[in-house]
């Protein structure tokens, strides 16, 4: 049978954060941001935290979008913090916006994966970055120039202090445990619903 | 107007309609575009990995206020079949200038397959796609896209024809 092996450089350690503590925990005030959310557990639980803010754009297809989202909103609203928040799956879909990004290095983005290692919508497969592919190290690499791994209960604080104060274009790599994200939010998000809200309350 | 002063033109066009953006996959045939834009302080140039990451960004940029164009040779249709989902299911005003090959007068057989493929591509993303096939159609197909775009929120590609380009000498 086929199996697939871990990378014999592998070097973090086992995840043991749950998620559906994790995130709430990492983002203090989500009224701060705008915000764009991957799909599929990222934008259910971001959605629930926010009590489903218009200044959120969740996704529920177009894998791949929401860092590339987040960069032509932070273009456009400089004076805004902007927030994406997606998984590993979703992120390695188009894992060269990190490189086009941090080109840009708009000083008002935080990306924050929620990395469970995993292709959890779809029946749990071994994403790459479970088999220990290094995103913190893809998007160092990039030349983005803040970096933060969150691993455990121990590195939570300097990550919200850097969700909180802001110091310039900052990847977060917040790795759980694989398991379920927080579901209380919209059952379908409806892509030009998501848009005529986030506009209107934004741009009025 | 002058066969090489469109290039020019079409960027004029933009500026003066608000486009702040302007995101690409280097290609020849938008060398004056992106070297403008590159020039200009008022705007982000923005080069991409693949042509996929410019949907996105488009619609972020709607989402913040401000307009954005693709730029792409045809080839890159072919990675934004899926994110263009997003401008569809979305209804993001969306606009395109995509530079043709694999047509008139093409010498490399590997542009033939997408560069045929495109219009077809667009259309059943849902995007509506408008032929320069000469100089003096370039700034009307720009000028009707800009306005079927950002007035009437349709998604909506010129293409570029190689005719128009001229096809690259190899």
């Amino acid at each position: 049978m086929a199996r697939l092996s871990k990378l014999q450089t592998a070097s973090l350690p086992d995840a043991v954060l749950d998620r559906r503590q994790a995130v709430p925990a990492l983002i203090e005030r989500p009224g701060d941001f705008l915000m764009v959310a991957g799909l599929a557990g990222t934008a259910w639980e971001l959605s629930a935290l926010t009590h489903e803010s218009p200044s959120l754009f969740g996704l529920g297809g177009a894998m791949g979008a929401a860092p590339m989202m987040g960069l032509g909103l932070a273009l456009a609203q400089p004076k805004r913090r902007v927030l994406v928040a997606t998984g590993d799956g979703e992120l390695l879909m188009n894992v060269g916006a990190l490189a086009t990004i941090a080109l840009q290095n708009p000083p008002n983005l935080t990306i924050i994966c929620v990395d469970n290692g995993h292709y959890g919508e779809t029946g749990n497969q071994d994403s790459h970055t479970g088999l220990g592919v290094r995103l913190d190290v893809i998007a160092a690499g990039c030349g983005f120039p803040v970096v933060h791994v969150i691993n455990t209960e121990a590195e939570m604080a300097e990550g919200r202090r850097l969700v909180r104060e802001g110091g310039g274009l900052t990847f977060i790599l917040l790795r759980v445990k694989e398991g379920p994200a927080t579901h209380d939010g919209k059952k379908n998000l409806v892509p030009h619903i998501e848009r005529d809200r986030f506009r209107a309350a934004l741009l009025g | 107007m002058a066969e090489e002063s469109w290039p020019g033109a079409v960027y004029d066009l933009l500026r003066a309609h608000g486009v702040t953006q302007f995101c690409y996959v280097p290609d020849a045939g938008h060398k004056v575009l992106i070297d403008r834009s590159l020039a200009d302080p008022d705007v982000h140039s923005v080069p991409l990995t693949t042509e996929e990451e410019g949907v996105a960004m488009v619609a972020g940029a709607d989402l913040g206020g401000q307009r954005a164009v693709l730029l792409m040779q045809s080839s890159g249709v072919g990675n934004c079949i899926n994110m263009l989902s997003l401008t569809q299911g979305g209804r993001f005003p969306f606009l395109t200038l995509v530079s043709m090959r694999g047509e008139f007068g093409e010498g490399n057989p590997w542009q033939f397959a997408m560069g045929q493929a495109v219009e077809r591509v667009l259309k059943a993303m849902g995007v509506i796609v408008l032929r320069a096939e000469q100089p003096a159609d370039v700034v009307p197909c720009v000028s009707a896209a800009i306005t079927m775009a950002f007035q009437s929120g349709q998604q909506v590609a010129v293409l570029l024809t190689q005719r128009l380009i001229g096809a690259k000498k190899f």
